[in-house]
């Protein structure tokens, strides 16, 4: 039963991603590639296209698999498979939250979850270079144009602190002429 | 009802109009909620977020949960939270098919290719970003490295790091930092 599956497995992925955005791709890849449901590259497109347009990329990905895998109830069920765990969690957090938010143990548990959070997305920055780096026809074997708008990406992201939608788009443009 | 259409309208708003996912709502929902709309104090805010960060899921669904939760009930948090998701699942369903019908199309596969390497430098500069955060001291330096070598090198699922990680914060905050600070008050 498809339906069940990608509910399933995007109820997971929203009980157990912390830290929200690229945190929650390492978590997405594991279950999409455990069932075959997208490709590498097309999972890399899926992120791209996450950055590109409005909404959280869990949310984003959640529609999309769920689309691309059973139709547009493929898409309901795993967004609200997505959704779901946040809705319950915080609807019950939220008549204790004064409590909660500083006794010892959660302040422990958030202090140990949030490096791992960093080792998360770092994760997520290895299986997308694993994607785009790598080449047969490319010098060394490497894709080397892909290095260089990683690289200048990279630099105006941290340095000139250019907006992402700028950065994509200046990027597809130049796959375009470079490719 | 009145009052959960003004939510819906709200955060549909928001979810329509924040690009880059959960962090990038929250000056958006801070700005519209308490500086337009009063529904709930600047002091609260601050609560809600911090609190978003800490429970599993979405920031941005999770903040318009909790925040609604406050204003309305759970009539309010049900609504907003579909009014957050709903832009995203519209827009991501239409170009779903788009994309899938001009997958092998050469021009759309070179532009992809270009900005897939671009995807890299953002989730990298991320790394910088929200470690400057997170990673405060050589402890959570430390939890770091040994979570990204078993999850690249052991091929250890997620999950377990995340349960793991949340272990061994309990134990060493309370045995080290928790303790280093009664200290220092005595």
């Amino acid at each position: 039963m498809v339906y069940w599956q990608l509910f399933l497995s995007f109820f997971k992925i929203g009980l157990f991603s912390y830290g929200g955005g690229f945190a929650m791709i390492p978590l997405i890849q594991k279950e999409i590639e455990s069932h075959n449901w997208l490709t590498a590259h097309e999972f890399v497109n899926i992120i791209a296209v996450s950055e590109a347009t409005p909404g959280p990329v869990a949310i984003n990905s959640a529609t999309f698999v769920g689309f691309k895998t059973a139709g547009f109830w493929g898409a309901f069920v795993s967004t609200l498979g997505v959704c779901l765990p946040s809705l319950i969690i915080v609807l019950i957090l939220a008549r204790i939250v004064d409590k909660f938010i500083d006794h010892p143990v959660v302040k422990g548990m958030l202090y140990g979850i949030r490096p791992v959070v960093i080792s998360l997305v770092l994760l997520a920055a290895v299986f997308v270079a694993q994607t785009v780096l790598f080449t047969e026809q490319g010098v060394l074997g490497v894709d080397w144009i892909s290095v260089i708008i990683a690289c200048l990406g990279f630099l105006g992201v941290m340095k000139y602190k250019l907006h992402p939608i700028l950065l994509i788009f200046i990027a597809g443009v130049s796959g375009i002429l470079f490719y | 009802m009145k009052i959960l259409w003004e939510l819906f309208i709200t955060f549909f708003k928001i979810g329509a109009f924040t690009f880059g996912g959960g962090y990038a709502m929250l000056p958006l929902i801070q700005q519209e909620v308490c500086d337009n709309k009063h529904w709930i104090k600047e002091e609260e805010i601050v609560d809600v977020i911090a609190l978003s960060q800490s429970v599993p899921g979405a920031i941005a669904v999770n903040a318009s949960t909790f925040i609604d939760y406050k204003i309305s009930g759970i009539k309010g948090a049900l609504v907003a939270t579909l009014g957050t998701v709903l832009p995203s699942f519209l827009i991501i369903l239409s170009l779903a098919g788009l994309l899938l019908k001009f997958a092998g199309n050469e021009i759309v596969e070179k532009a992809f290719s270009g900005i897939r390497a671009m995807v890299m430098a953002l989730i990298l500069a991320a790394v910088f970003k929200m470690g400057k955060s997170s990673i405060k001291d050589y402890r959570t330096l430390t939890i770091a490295v040994i979570s990204f070598v078993f999850l690249l090198l052991f091929d250890l699922h997620p999950i377990v790091a995340i349960i793991f990680g949340g272990l061994a914060g309990v134990i060493i905050y309370n045995k080290f930092i928790l303790l280093k600070d009664k200290e220092g008050c005595n």
